[in-house]
């Protein structure tokens, strides 16, 4: 059984428009989404700006409610559980930030910020308080002195290890990484990825791992949903998804990837134009009026997620063989 | 590459000093490099490692705490350490420009985007207004923003983030400068977005002939558009040469293991070589080499003794006290 299924989930937005909020637009933030997390595994969510993918976060964490779908935790809906149901939910599934020089309180000490998730939940005495507190910070490699010492004393990589430590502070089974290491210098990111991919081996977590460095999220993930505009257009097995996508956005964003090495010679599938606005997002596919391979049927109907050769794809050229085999070839041949 | 450099830094230094003069912070440290017309310069390096103070050097607008301590800056063969502030107003923005990493920070929000990509051109050629308005225009096309004719009458917050770099881009190249200095140029911008501004930067190189000097700590930036990198740790310059000599054989243990640290597309089941420690802090600097207490290679004379440049190839320099073994290990191979 999965850890965790979201099916069909949405959330809207009202937008106030014009000076005096008159009209009302909604932004579809994120339009019937659904995946799994599998215990253990780490699910990775690629997408640009207002893809949806942080609101994508907020609704796993309870931190909103969705406008539509729902969260199956366990095999127990969110919607149905009652108020302990939903304590027990929110200990389960903790989240790490992407900037930790805004996620620690500057006049809490470290003792008292990883504490403060076991003082709520849980009662424990001072001394046993204290002994967890120890336990997590040598399980993210930071020395027991540092539980007396202010936030301002450690460096980006070691506040990152800190906010980990509060994470796991209630051994939670799914952790909501959202952009974890982007805020980080480059020679730190190894460390704190490497820690994690250690974390999840010791202790069987799940991750649900936003980014956008796309290599990265490969190297993190078991499986890759991408998103666009609240959409997911294409979900697979991560390796198989990064080396070879199939829907043509995933296939510009990967071209778009920088590559490693300066003899690394990528197909240049550069786009036009730029992400347009959720508040009026285009009719049918989402993606037509940027893709290179569009079709006339693209602007008129949304293409379904339909399953090809283990992946998922929403994409026209894919399934519904009659309509386009060519520019299927033309596209796997590219 | 033949010919004189464009830019030639000589042993360049620049230190903040506290109010009291008692805390010195050593950002740039004899740092020697060369830059020819029509090349691509990647710095790469953390934050801290002094690779934006370089930027702000070289184009002499340094805070008041900084000050150049020593050494050249030898751009088409004038001194630019020795210039006046009058003759550096001359120079800046004409024939060195820089484009910064926050777009919305370097527009003014008051201001049409005509006005402003204009402003270079009227304050150095001194043409009337109507006529750097055109010439505003023409630019905006060529930084290939769309309806150009509407768009210089308009203000920045009517924009999206990838417009407002690209007309910060147009303002840097108004007056056909020689050198362009980017610092980190993209790190605000989506990925498809990167793709489409490094692809215009790319072009405008080629159209104009400039030489590009690129500020950033992502490696695949450099790889994807430098001709030379320069690797900077802890102020000082630890390793630079071409592209794909230093990423296929570095020679500087920051340089392995930061090309090992990167992640990529095609391994997930390989662990990634992290960097142990942090970087160090700059007015206290450990007394030999800055980057020992992390290298995995370091022995007791780094410790002791800051290694000098030495040079294991045409081109590339190394401060680390196994380039020479590097340099002879280098050429046995080309003997084979």
């Amino acid at each position: 059984m999965s850890l965790l299924q979201a099916e069909g989930l949405t959330k809207h937005f009202l937008a106030k428009r014009g000076l005096f909020g008159g009209s009302q637009g909604v932004v579809r933030a994120v339009d019937g989404v659904s995946f799994q997390i599998e215990p253990g595994r780490t699910l990775g969510v690629v997408g640009e700006s207002g893809c949806g993918k942080t609101t994508t976060a907020k609704l796993v964490l309870g931190l909103e409610e969705p406008s539509g779908g729902r969260i199956l935790f366990q095999g127990r809906d969110l919607a149905t559980l009652d108020a302990a149901g939903r304590r027990t939910y929110r200990k389960s599934v903790q989240a790490v930030f992407q900037d930790p020089y805004a996620s620690l309180n500057p006049r809490m000490r470290i003792s008292q910020i990883i504490a403060e998730p076991l003082v709520t939940n849980e009662r424990l005495t001072a001394d046993a308080t204290r002994q967890r507190v120890l336990e997590l910070l040598d399980l993210v490699g930071l020395p027991p002195r540092a539980a007396d010492l202010f936030p301002h004393e450690f460096s980006g990589g070691q506040r990152q290890r800190i906010a980990i430590a509060r994470a796991l502070a209630l051994s939670p089974k799914l952790i909501v990484l959202d952009e974890p290491v982007s805020a980080l210098d480059v020679s730190i990111r190894a460390q704190i990825l490497n820690l994690l991919r250690d974390l999840q081996a010791r202790l069987g977590l799940s991750y649900l791992f936003i980014a956008h460095d796309l290599a990265a999220v490969a190297h993190m993930s078991h499986t890759v949903v991408v998103m666009y505009l609240g959409k997911i257009v294409e979900s697979g097995e991560a390796r198989r998804l990064s080396l070879a996508p199939k829907h043509p956005y995933t296939q510009a964003l990967f071209s778009a990837a920088l590559p490693s090495h300066p003899d690394e010679r990528r197909e240049d599938i550069v786009l036009s134009g730029e992400v347009p606005s959720p508040l009026n997002p285009p009719s049918g596919c989402r993606f037509h009026p940027r893709c290179p391979h569009v079709m006339p049927q693209c602007g008129e109907r949304e293409p379904p997620l339909i399953e090809t050769e283990s992946r998922f794809v929403a994409c026209h050229l894919y399934g519904d063989a009659a309509a386009a085999p060519a520019a299927a070839d033309r596209v796997a041949a590219g | 590459m033949a010919g004189e450099p464009l830019l030639q830094l000589d042993r360049l230094s620049t230190h903040y000093v506290s109010a009291q003069g008692t805390r010195v912070v050593r950002a740039v440290d004899e740092v020697s490099l060369t830059v020819h017309a029509g090349e691509t310069l990647g710095i790469v390096g953390e934050s801290g490692s002094g690779k934006s103070t370089l930027a702000l050097t070289i184009l002499r607008v340094l805070p008041p705490a900084a000050q150049i301590v020593g050494g050249r800056m030898l751009f088409e063969g004038e001194d630019l350490v020795r210039k006046s502030d009058a003759e550096m107003r001359e120079i800046r923005g004409k024939r060195i420009a820089m484009i910064l990493q926050d777009p919305m920070a370097s527009l003014n929000p008051l201001f049409t985007i005509g006005d402003q990509v204009s402003e270079p051109i009227r304050v150095h050629e001194r043409v009337p207004r109507a006529s750097a308005w055109n010439r505003a225009r023409d630019l905006l096309k060529a930084v290939r923003i769309p309806s150009a004719e509407t768009r210089v009458k308009q203000h920045p917050h009517e924009m999206s983030g990838g417009m407002r770099q690209r007309i910060v881009g147009a303002i840097g190249i108004s007056c056909e400068p020689r050198l362009l200095i980017a610092d980190e140029p993209t790190t605000s911008l989506d990925l498809t977005i990167q793709a489409q501004y490094l692809n215009l930067l790319r072009d405008l190189q080629r159209e104009h002939g400039l030489a590009l000097i690129f500020i950033t700590h992502n490696l695949g930036i450099v790889a994807k558009m430098c001709d030379q990198l320069a690797v900077m740790y802890a102020g000082r310059l630890v390793e630079s040469g071409p592209v794909s000599q230093v990423f296929n054989a570095p020679v500087h243990p920051y340089t392995k293991a930061l090309l090992n640290s990167i992640p990529r597309l095609t391994e997930r089941d390989q662990r990634l070589t992290a960097i142990e420690g942090q970087p160090p802090d700059l007015a206290a600097l450990p007394r030999g080499c800055a980057f020992a207490p992390r290298c995995v290679e370091a022995f007791d004379r780094c410790r002791e003794e800051a290694p000098p440049e030495f040079t294991p190839g045409t081109r590339h320099t190394a401060r680390c006290w196994l380039a020479p073994k590097a340099q002879t290990a280098g050429l046995q191979r080309e003997a084979v």
